[in-house]
């Protein structure tokens, strides 16, 4: 495919790097050192000039492109390229912002500013923080067909009222699908006859509705004795504690400047924010900071980051998560004592990375450290689903798939055995990342 | 020394005000008419209200309205319109025995009246002595201050429209003025036609009961005069007996229009146009629920087990009846509780532990935006999450933690503006309180503690009735002039909730 990348920051870069020997990739930058440094060391076109000038998209091939990936430090500027690029050619587009409310923005009015898929870099850091963090029952949640399918993945206690039954007893739920069950390493593609245990972890797929009931019925809500402590209010600090507020928890967040933890307090109704300085070791011991779980240090530098995660170490934190900037510095914190390091722009670079590996993939969601995911992927005419019921449509795909949700028209359809799928539906299918390509391509 | 406040645009305004309040006038002339009563007092009140408020209008013909003139207008306009209220009642009492022929008792009633207090001055509360016209003027009284005199104005006169929100918000009770629609008379119209609705279904129901045989003596004269004092949490009654003249069934249905006139009436507004989730979800609606029902079932309770062990007339005896412990607790309560002043028992005649959870429940006072008076149920909560977070905060210096209410954040202006209400509040309702003590002493006339307080509370907060002898079925007649003239003070302040009046005492209000 011809790809068009605007923007060669680290982002950029890293994308071009990875997708230059499988496609024809064109850099747009307006920096003529950088677009000159590219040339000799990636084997891609570059192109000095500015991504929201019509003329320069043409320059670099707008009409034969197939993908524009925009992802300069600009949230506007990217949003300008995919809407100019989208309206004078078929291509698809992708825009990395960093703030949240553009995100959303695009995600309640799909298509909005000409984007076909969105990555927020800050949203993606505060998950990635949120995973990594490694804490026990916290399950992951994403939402699919625009807040109509909701996927999530459950703790089972012992004590929950479906344990030790079938699935197919287990699901009196209106539009709730049963995709697949994680016991131990184990993962099992459930089926009517497969039991429930203890302590497996559910994934189940279906409309907000149904899984806030089922979430009522079984689920465990997190322990909280689990503390987490953020410090730092900046834009990924602030995701992160919202990130971990929306799983159940109660994070504490820790900021110096006191107009910003007031408009973090006012944003994070379960967060206990602080204005302190968090270097400050009498007011650590004084909040028992020594004696949290988990803590992020995301603040505004990577030397600081990194003083505070060797600080809360020191003090007995069980796990430290640092946020750096600086890719380099990534292995050196990891040694001298940090637990993770996490770098945002690596984390936008993977996540378009992995878009544009699953071609027509509208979203996807990762499970138990991509084992599996589940996918949206709007069915096109030639779908292996189209113009037959499902239970036949599931016998040509390979195994591990479940079809969890289809929206049709902003409607939610739950789907049976005799349901039939129809081209321009969305599926929201379950795969075992194993065999993904495959279904992908089938789909 | 150059005043900074046109007091001249306000005092006009106020002209218009009167003016217009010639139409509700002619309600007491249909109705003198109807019963072949004399129309003179209301006729010549008339000629009076539109003679005062013309020449006042020509003080300044195009008035401009900032926040000053707008606090001005509205403080002034109060007083202005009680005073012309009290015009029928001086000249229809003239030459009887009424005690309304004293321009002082007169007042009193006409302020307790359109405050929607319900205090009365009145020494014998019949038809004999009063005309129907009379009567249905008072009632009346209470209904047009229910929702507020100037949220009509603005509703129907464009001219006041354009400083609209300004007045209202000097007006309407609660800490902050809640837009429903763009344009503020729309919000006026939209909150009267909601208090009319409620109001005529209520009139609609009580005398569909008398139709049905079910309320005797609920005539349509009495339908009208309730439904006039009900919605707008007013209290008086045409009956000496209050609504304890009427059957069992009348008592129940006043119960949730009582409750319902406390409540903050944007929120019908929102059932209207299909947002019932926003009523529900209201952490103020929610709070003012629980505290009539947990009230509610405590009073039930202490009634079952002999509070009111006396009371076999007024009432009925309530020691081990049930229906009648829960009519009797659920209607005092929802009474009190929303600052109406109804009675269906003397509770003066209770023991002191059912007193106790009657003054509490004075306290509370209604909803923001509702017809109801006292500190407000939102301010109640605002100020105990305030102690909590202050609690809070003590030990854990650097925690930065906002107030919210239902989600929202309070911001931290707002929640000082209610400190301060409710500071003043309480801090003038025990000031008042010595002062009602003091002055009654002084002409030999004494109070009991529970009557003083309850005197100061039961005005400030528009409630109506206290303890002892300015009980439910007691006056407040005994008082001297001066201590009279207190309570229409307290009545006006606490119905414009204190600051645009008290402001105007201050020197920097005129001068800077």
């Amino acid at each position: 495919m011809y790809v068009i990348i605007v923007g060669a920051g680290e982002v950029g870069r890293s994308i071009a790097a990875n997708l230059e020997d499988t496609h024809d990739v064109v850099v747009v930058d307006r920096d003529s050192d950088v677009t000159e440094e590219l040339t000799y060391s990636l084997d891609v076109l570059t192109i000095r000039g500015d991504g929201t000038d019509l003329e320069v998209l043409r320059e670099a091939g707008l009409e034969q492109a197939g993908l524009v990936i925009a992802c300069t430090d600009n949230d506007e500027t990217n949003a300008v390229v995919c809407g100019a690029a989208k309206a004078t050619a078929e291509v698809f587009t992708i825009a990395r912002v960093r703030r949240r409310t553009l995100l959303e923005t695009w995600q309640g009015s799909q298509g909005a500013f000409g984007v076909d898929f969105m990555v927020c870099t800050d949203l993606l850091t505060a998950q990635t923080i949120f995973r990594i963090s490694g804490l026990p029952s916290a399950h992951d949640v994403d939402t699919f067909a625009g807040g109509l399918v909701r996927m999530a993945e459950f703790d089972i206690p012992e004590d929950s009222p479906i344990v030790d039954r079938t699935v197919s007893e287990a699901d009196c739920y209106d539009s709730l699908t049963f995709a697949a069950i994680f016991r131990d390493d184990e993962m099992i593609v459930t089926r009517g006859d497969t039991v429930i245990r203890a302590c497996d972890r559910v994934v189940v797929i279906g409309s907000p509705d149904s899984m806030h009931d089922f979430a009522d019925e079984v689920a465990t809500t997190p322990d909280d004795t689990e503390e987490v402590v953020i410090v730092g209010a900046s834009e990924i600090g602030f995701q992160a504690a919202r990130e971990f507020e929306e799983h159940g928890f109660r994070p504490r967040l820790i900021e110096q400047d006191h107009e910003r933890a007031r408009e973090v307090a006012e944003a994070l109704p379960n967060t206990m924010v602080m204005e302190s300085d968090a270097t400050n070791s009498e007011f650590l011991a004084r909040e028992h900071v020594g004696e949290a779980d988990v803590v992020v240090a995301a603040l505004d530098s990577d030397e600081k980051n990194l003083l505070v995660s060797l600080l809360a170490d020191r003090l007995g934190v069980d796990r430290t998560v640092a946020i750096i900037e600086t890719p380099e510095y990534a292995d050196l914190f990891e040694t001298v004592g940090v637990d993770v390091a996490v770098n945002p722009r690596e984390e936008t670079a993977e996540e378009i990375i992995r878009f544009t590996r699953t071609d027509h993939t509208e979203k996807i969601a990762m499970l138990e450290h991509d084992r599996a995911e589940v996918i949206e992927i709007e069915v096109g005419p030639d779908s292996v689903l189209v113009g037959q019921d499902i239970v036949d449509a599931a016998a040509e795909l390979p195994d591990g798939v479940v079809i969890g949700a289809i929206s049709r028209g902003g409607e939610h359809i739950t789907p049976r055995g005799s349901t039939a799928v129809q081209p321009g539906d969305h599926v929201v299918v379950f795969v075992d990342a194993t065999v993904l390509d495959e279904v992908v391509e089938l789909i | 020394m150059r005043l900074r406040t046109d007091w001249r645009a306000s005092v006009a305004l106020v002209g218009t005000v009167l003016k217009y309040l010639a139409v509700p006038l002619v309600i007491p002339v249909v109705v003198a008419l109807i019963y072949g009563e004399s129309v003179f007092p209301f006729v010549a009140t008339i000629a009076l209200t539109i003679a005062v408020g013309h020449g006042l209008e020509r003080l300044e013909l195009d008035p401009d309205m900032q926040i000053r003139e707008a606090m001005l207008f509205v403080a002034i306009s109060w007083l202005a319109v009680a005073a012309v209220g009290a015009v029928p009642y001086v000249l229809a009492g003239w030459g009887t025995e009424s005690t309304l022929a004293d321009p002082v008792n007169a007042l009193f009633e006409s302020m307790s009246g359109f405050t929607t207090t319900g205090a009365t001055v009145l020494g014998e509360i019949s038809l004999e002595q009063h005309s129907h016209a009379v009567m249905m003027w008072r009632q009346l009284t209470q209904w047009l201050g229910g929702m507020g005199i100037i949220v009509l104005m603005v509703a129907i006169l464009p001219e006041v429209a354009v400083s609209g929100a300004q007045l209202i918000e000097s007006e309407a009770p609660g800490p902050e003025l809640q837009k429903l629609t763009p344009r503020i008379a729309e919000t006026a119209r939209i909150l009267w036609l909601v208090y009319f609705v409620f109001t005529a279904v209520y009139i609609a129901l009580l005398y569909g009961f008398h139709l049905a045989g079910m309320a005797p003596n609920m005539g349509l004269y009495n339908a009208i005069a309730h439904g006039f004092t009900t919605l707008p949490t007013g209290g008086f009654s045409p009956e000496a007996d209050s609504v304890a003249a009427f059957s069992a069934i009348v008592q129940w249905t006043a119960v949730p229009f009582m409750i319902i006139a406390g409540t903050n009436f944007a929120l019908f507004w929102h059932v209207f146009s299909g947002e019932g989730h926003r009523f529900v979800r209201n952490s103020e609606f929610r709070a003012y629920i629980a505290a009539i029902a947990g009230l509610t079932v405590l009073l039930a309770g202490m009634l079952y087990t002999g509070t009111a062990p006396a009371l076999s007339g007024l009432g009925g005896i309530t020691e081990g009846v049930l229906e009648n412990s829960l009519r009797q607790s659920a209607f005092q309560i929802a009474s009190l509780l929303t600052s109406t002043g109804y009675a269906t028992s003397d509770f003066v005649e209770w023991t002191s532990t059912g007193k106790i959870v009657l003054l509490f429940a004075m306290l509370v006072g209604g909803s923001a935006g509702s017809t109801g008076g006292g500190v407000k149920v939102v301010r109640w909560l605002i100020v105990f999450k305030f102690l909590r977070r202050e609690l809070f905060t003590a030990s854990h210096p650097e925690v930065v933690r906002p107030i919210r209410l239902g989600g929202n954040v309070v911001d931290e202006d707002a929640i000082r503006g209610v400190l301060g209400f409710t500071f003043m509040y309480l801090f003038i309702f025990a000031v008042a309180s010595l002062f009602l003590a003091l002055d009654a002493s002084r002409i030999g006339y004494t109070l009991t503690p529970l009557e003083a307080f309850s005197a100061s509370l039961a005005t400030i907060g528009n409630i109506g009735p206290g303890f002892g002898s300015v009980g439910p079925y007691g006056n407040y007649l005994a008082f001297p002039d001066s201590s009279k003239l207190l309570m229409v003070f307290l009545m006006w302040i606490g119905r414009l909730e204190i600051v645009p009046v008290l402001v105007l005492l201050t020197g920097g209000f005129w001068t800077r």
